[in-house]
């Protein structure tokens, strides 16, 4: 940066020093974002107050109550006169009182009230906004994949390629050591975990659901057996809601590090402010 | 262009503060919206309007899964009513059910009614399946009984009946204010198909109490609740309105789904 150009502008080497701001996110990719998200806080929420009907997890195609084929569940049980809510995993347990087993008023809950809808156990009530926002989330998926797959976003920012993976391990160095690039492109590490949410989450969450419904085993057989079974599909179901959230906790956090203004403001109107030194493409209003 | 800006960072703000808001004033901000009856709970029910409306345009009349018998690992677990206390029940289990008359009125040409030793000599079927309670547990077992589908064609149904209800001798609720009796209904399509069966025996042995003796109807596309136990009339209709709360069932009543089959 020059004297000259200082006294040129004003306050113009500000903006290059940022470098340059460039669109980035279409509205296809920006609007079925939101609603994702809007749709996968009710999922969840949902989804914890019915698994609160049956807070166990099975293997195969049934629930053994003459015999054991539980691998996981949230329970309680009282301990010297107390309530003492816990989980048990594989057959270690762990006390969990006050947040998953017992919550509130030593009231017996797998998952507490703050992080259910309704707040209260209603099993009829989480399916009916369960299944709601299940058919928007698979109908926003479906505009999603057409409009990406046509402006190119499917291809160049979620499939990884080869070099992706030749770039895998500068990218995880780069991301332990927090130095982020803000360029047009998605890093190897960005793209893997899209495509993880886009190629297996997805899609395994949405077949384990449509697996559970008696109706849908009648059509799609085969679906119960390419997850073992009913019970299975549903542990499955589970599982992936599970990858989903620590998806989500690690997006967040990859946010907030990378700066949350300009990465909420690119996924809002679709401007990011890129790195100092990434192309520029006028035609796109890049400036 | 500053100003432009300004905006968007506001935006942003008020964005940001929304959803925290949500968050903070935890998830309890939609449990008064959410009851049944309320404007945003009708609307979200049009989600299990257009998965009936799917599954219907998809599914036809396949048929449910049927196991081995190697498959049946355990005995079928009881569940909601397991013993009615009704005097009208308890005078025919006295009995063993010697009196037990299974109805098919409404919108038919004929009411017709069976003994149970009547049921037991139609055409039977026996099918290994997985019940599946809306809990989220499944329970295989082999149920054996006589197509409905057989009773509604001796019945036959007028052009106006569009479901069947099927009424219940088990006092599912016992208030101060009397019992509560349970009820269910389908389409006739869940009624007509080949595994809708009435069934009367369960694991190769007479149909407990607990299970619902002496009859219980099997609908193997659906739920645990759209299972009647203890069923003595199946009435057609063409609306279900004027029965219990209107929603169809005694747990449709209380929030459930009517289609059932997800």
């Amino acid at each position: 940066m020059t004297d000259a150009t200082l006294d040129e502008v004003g306050t113009a080497p500000a903006r290059h020093d940022k470098g340059p701001l460039i669109y980035r996110q279409s509205a296809w990719t920006r609007v079925t974002h939101w609603v994702w998200a809007i749709c996968l806080f009710f999922l969840l929420l949902t989804g914890l107050n019915i698994f609160n009907a049956r807070p166990q997890l099975y293997w195969g195609q049934e629930s053994g109550f003459e015999y054991d084929n539980t691998f996981f569940r949230i329970s309680s049980e009282a301990v010297d006169g107390k309530l003492q809510g816990y989980v048990e995993m594989f057959g270690n347990r762990f006390v969990t009182t006050g947040v998953l087993g017992v919550s509130g008023n030593d009231t017996r809950k797998a998952f507490p009230g703050w992080a259910t809808i309704p707040s209260y156990y209603d099993l009829g009530t989480a399916r009916v906004v369960h299944f709601f926002f299940g058919w928007i989330l698979v109908a926003a998926l479906f505009v999603w994949a057409l409009a990406s797959f046509f402006n190119g976003h499917f291809i160049r920012d979620i499939v990884p390629k080869p070099r992706d993976v030749a770039g895998l391990p500068a990218d995880i160095v780069d991301h332990a050591t927090l130095r982020f690039k803000h360029t047009r492109s998605y890093s190897p590490l960005q793209k893997f975990a899209y495509a993880g949410v886009f190629f297996i989450l997805f899609p395994v969450i949405i077949l384990t659901g449509l697996t559970m419904s008696p109706g849908m085993n009648a059509v799609a057989p085969f679906l119960l057996d390419l997850f073992g079974g009913r019970q299975t599909a549903r542990s499955i179901h589970f599982i992936a809601m599970a990858l989903l959230v620590l998806f989500f906790v690690v997006h967040i956090i990859m946010v907030l590090l990378a700066g949350p203004f300009n990465e909420l403001r690119s996924m809002i109107t679709g401007w990011y402010r890129a790195s100092p030194g990434e192309p520029v493409d006028p035609g796109k209003g890049d400036r | 262009m500053a100003n432009l800006i300004l905006n968007r960072r506001r935006l942003l703000g008020l964005g940001a503060l929304g959803a925290a808001s949500v968050t903070l004033a935890g998830c309890d901000a939609f449990d008064g919206m959410l009851k049944v009856g309320q404007p945003l709970r009708s609307a979200l029910e049009k989600g299990n309007e257009l998965s009936y409306g799917a599954q219907r345009l998809i599914v036809q009349n396949a048929l449910a899964r049927e196991y081995s018998t190697s498959e049946i690992r355990q005995g079928q677990r009881p569940n909601g009513s397991t013993d009615p206390s009704t005097a009208e029940y308890l005078a025919l289990k006295a009995n063993n059910f010697a009196d037990y008359r299974l109805k098919v009125t409404g919108l038919v040409e004929t009411e017709v009614s069976y003994s149970l030793n009547e049921l037991r000599n139609m055409p039977a079927r026996s099918q290994i399946t997985r019940h599946d309670c809306v809990e989220g547990w499944s329970c295989i077992a082999k149920w054996t009984g006589t197509p409905l589908s057989g009773l509604l064609a001796a019945a036959v149904p007028k052009p106006e009946a569009k479901f069947a209800v099927y009424h219940c001798y088990d006092n599912i609720e016992r208030g101060l204010s009397g019992d509560i009796l349970y009820y269910e209904s389908s389409d006739l399509i869940d009624a007509r198909h080949p595994q809708s069966i009435l069934a009367y025996g369960l694991n190769d042995e007479v149909l407990p109490v607990a299970n619902g003796a002496p009859v219980r109807l099997r609908i193997e596309r659906a739920l645990g609740y759209k299972q009647p136990k203890y069923l003595h009339t199946v009435e057609l209709v063409a609306d279900l309105a004027k029965f219990g709360n209107g929603r169809g069932g005694y747990w449709e009543d209380r929030g459930y789904d009517w289609y059932g089959g997800i």
